[in-house]
């Protein structure tokens, strides 16, 4: 039974950090109807910025450098890239974000060579005991700041002029637009906050206890599995995007305990895969109706 | 990315029967003489240039396959890497040795073998039909990704047949009728060339490449083309004019499926060794999955021949790049930080996937029509091709 309550608590806290990265496809999904596949590059550009600064400016700088740049980078290829290409459709803005995504993320493991930094040096690997169970303070910092982070982003959503705008264009572009709302400002500032998402989640990521490896071609691939997280939740819904983080948390954590660690990476995605069998929008996602 | 990626040119006034014929004419011989220049190539080039040609091969058989589905069926598709490696399986269990007690094998003749490796990617494209049929866009490009992690996790699993990702297993070689692939065999000379294992395997993959891609000419322009580009363009549409939407989905990504199974029969044959990944990035990863991708937007979605251009460049570059460089010295560093082949036209191919989205939606391939159109009228029946 503690084996379970430990594995459960893991999976909630490896859970909270794929609900960020979660969060940041369905907030930039919600704004433009583009899913983001270069997300795991800005994980991965965070993260290396945390790593080129970490010297000079300590651990608490640096992670806040690379936060920052994660979100500025995230702006620039919304301003630059995306919004250049009106004319083009929401699916071939995603096959644009893939080829964004090759050329940050080899020239950034091309820099990383063999030196596998880990990030979070605040809490990493100091694992301590509550009642037979071992908690890792990774996943109970991680559960933490999503927790926070997640619940600002929803305040912020419901209740603020930014929120508002965002929900009026997600619900549809043109009558927002026809409203006064700045449509580009709206989208760009998704982008932002999405890069932001990612820029946090990469100081978990990129630890002992969450992926025993540190910065590398391996983070990316983990930013990937936000994918089904995503995805099972439902693009287009916020909520969807933490539940769908927690689930694919939880399916990892036991998965890789009861089956086996090779399988555990595919479970994610087999939970998925029944999930969009039974609801092809995901869980909480809107249900497209095809009128004749 | 249907409706911007393959947009039909303006009406064109219609052309003259004569004049057309004399353009069909002319498009003939471009593709013969082409032709003969592939078949010659062999004695012209050595050993290590024509391994890197069989490469862009196996490259545009896949790279066809993944453009039906895309381009003219309209689904995105990220699964090529998995079926990939269900070919490279399927060829390998099929013909492999049967008394080996490390691996399992049937000892099927290899020319079968390749056969039922198609066969069973092309069933495994049609088992996830249930899948692929009720998803649309970028909920069928993920779910789809989800095959690769499979594929992975199969590979590290299935030791028996895939051979394990430690040491893998040593395909058989390929024959045809009792007339091997390999340097064995009787010895041929043509025009005082020898023609040996690589030449042999260029003239195999030149035949399958031939084959895929006139196969996939006539499905294009065959009834059943037209219905994946009415599911595509519209699903209530197409079901509203007869079109079993369900049927054409699922046949479109089990034809794909086959074209990726027998490109993994040639990677394997290719590298001579079926080796499984050990991470989602390898040989079947996720990174060839986008390549081939990759491939088809640069080529222009749903183009035929824009697949193969696109495969020459994706696949060719790495290929040609370290070629060149052993003559020039490129690329000289190692480690860490080096740029090796395999980076540099990976940055290629990601800045002409960025290019082509911005400026070209229709890829290569409408360039190379604008080109030609630029001389003369446009032919109603070459859109959508």
């Amino acid at each position: 039974m503690n084996t379970f309550l430990q594995l459960v608590v893991n999976g909630l806290g490896k859970g909270a950090v794929f609900a960020l990265l979660a969060l940041g496809f369905v907030i930039i999904f919600k704004a433009t109807e583009v899913v983001n596949f270069a997300h795991g590059s800005l994980v991965l550009f965070g993260g290396y910025l945390v790593v080129v600064t970490r010297e000079s400016l300590g651990w608490a700088g640096a992670s806040l450098v690379g936060i920052v740049s994660a979100g500025l980078l995230a702006l620039l290829l919304e301003r630059f890239l995306l919004s250049r290409s009106r004319h083009a459709d929401a699916n071939s803005l995603a096959l644009l974000t893939i080829g964004v995504d090759v050329i940050i993320t080899e020239e950034i493991v091309r820099r990383l060579g063999v030196t596998l930094p880990f990030l979070g040096d605040a809490w990493d690997a100091r694992p301590f005991q509550i009642g037979g169970i071992t908690l890792f303070r990774t996943h109970l910092v991680a559960l933490l700041v999503a927790a926070v982070l997640i619940t600002a982003f929803t305040v912020a959503f419901k209740y603020s002029n930014w929120g508002v705008a965002m929900r009026a264009q997600a619900e549809n572009r043109e009558a927002a637009a026809l409203m006064g709302i700045r449509s580009s400002r709206v989208t760009a500032t998704a982008w932002v906050v999405a890069g932001v998402l990612a820029g946090v989640a990469v100081l978990f990521i990129a630890t002992q206890d969450f992926s025993g490896a540190g910065l590398s071609r391996g983070t990316h691939s983990i930013a990937l599995a936000a994918f089904p997280a995503a995805i099972l939740g439902g693009l287009d819904s916020t909520a969807g995007a933490v539940v769908g983080g927690l689930v694919v948390g939880l399916v990892e954590a036991l998965s890789a305990q009861y089956v086996s660690f090779d399988f555990s990476k595919s479970a994610v995605f087999l939970v998925m895969l029944v999930v969009l069998v039974v609801r092809p929008s995901g869980l909480f996602g809107t249900r497209e109706s095809t009128r004749v | 990315m249907s409706d911007t990626a393959v947009k039909a040119p303006p009406a064109a006034p219609p052309t003259p029967p004569a004049k057309r014929d004399r353009r069909r004419l002319v498009k003939a011989l471009a593709w013969i003489a082409l032709l003969v220049v592939l078949l010659a190539i062999p004695l012209y080039l050595d050993a290590a240039w024509l391994k890197a040609g069989q490469y862009m091969m196996i490259g545009g058989v896949g790279a066809i396959g993944l453009t039906m589905l895309v381009g003219q069926a309209g689904q995105l598709s990220l699964a090529h890497a998995f079926f990939l490696l269900a070919g490279a399986t399927g060829y390998t269990v099929l013909s492999g040795p049967v008394d080996d007690e490390r691996v399992f094998g049937l000892g099927l003749d290899p020319g079968l073998s390749l056969v039922g490796a198609v066969v069973i990617a092309a069933l495994l494209g049609l088992a996830f039909a249930p899948v692929s049929g009720r998803l649309r866009g970028i909920y069928l490009g993920v779910a789809s990704l989800s095959l690769v992690f499979l594929g992975l996790y199969f590979g590290q699993s299935a030791e028996t047949l895939t051979g394990g990702t430690s040491t893998g297993r040593s395909p058989e070689p390929f024959s045809l009728f009792g007339f091997p692939f390999t340097n064995g065999g009787p010895e041929i000379e043509l025009m005082g060339v020898p023609i040996r294992q690589a030449e042999r395997l260029w003239y195999l993959f030149l035949l399958l490449t031939v084959l895929a891609f006139v196969v996939a000419k006539a499905a294009v322009r065959s009834r059943v083309g037209r219905s994946w580009r009415a599911v595509r363009d519209n699903e209530a549409a197409a079901s509203v004019m007869g079109v079993s939407v369900t049927r054409a989905k699922a046949g479109a990504f089990a034809v794909s499926s086959a074209y990726a199974g027998l490109a993994g029969a040639m990677t394997v044959l290719w590298f001579d060794i079926l080796k499984p990944d050990e991470s989602e990035f390898g040989t079947y990863g996720i990174n060839i999955s986008i390549a081939f991708l990759a491939m088809v937007i640069i080529g222009g979605l749903g183009s035929v021949p824009g697949a193969l251009v696109g495969a020459l460049i994706v696949n060719g570059l790495p290929q040609v790049l370290s070629l060149y460089s052993a003559d020039l010295g490129w690329f000289s560093g190692t480690g860490d930080g080096a740029l090796t082949p395999i980076l540099v036209s990976s940055f290629v191919y990601g800045a002409a996937i960025i290019l082509v989205v911005l400026f070209e939606p229709g890829g290569l391939a409408a360039i190379g029509r604008r080109i030609t159109s630029a001389r003369k009228p446009h032919l109603p029946e070459e859109q959508d091709k």
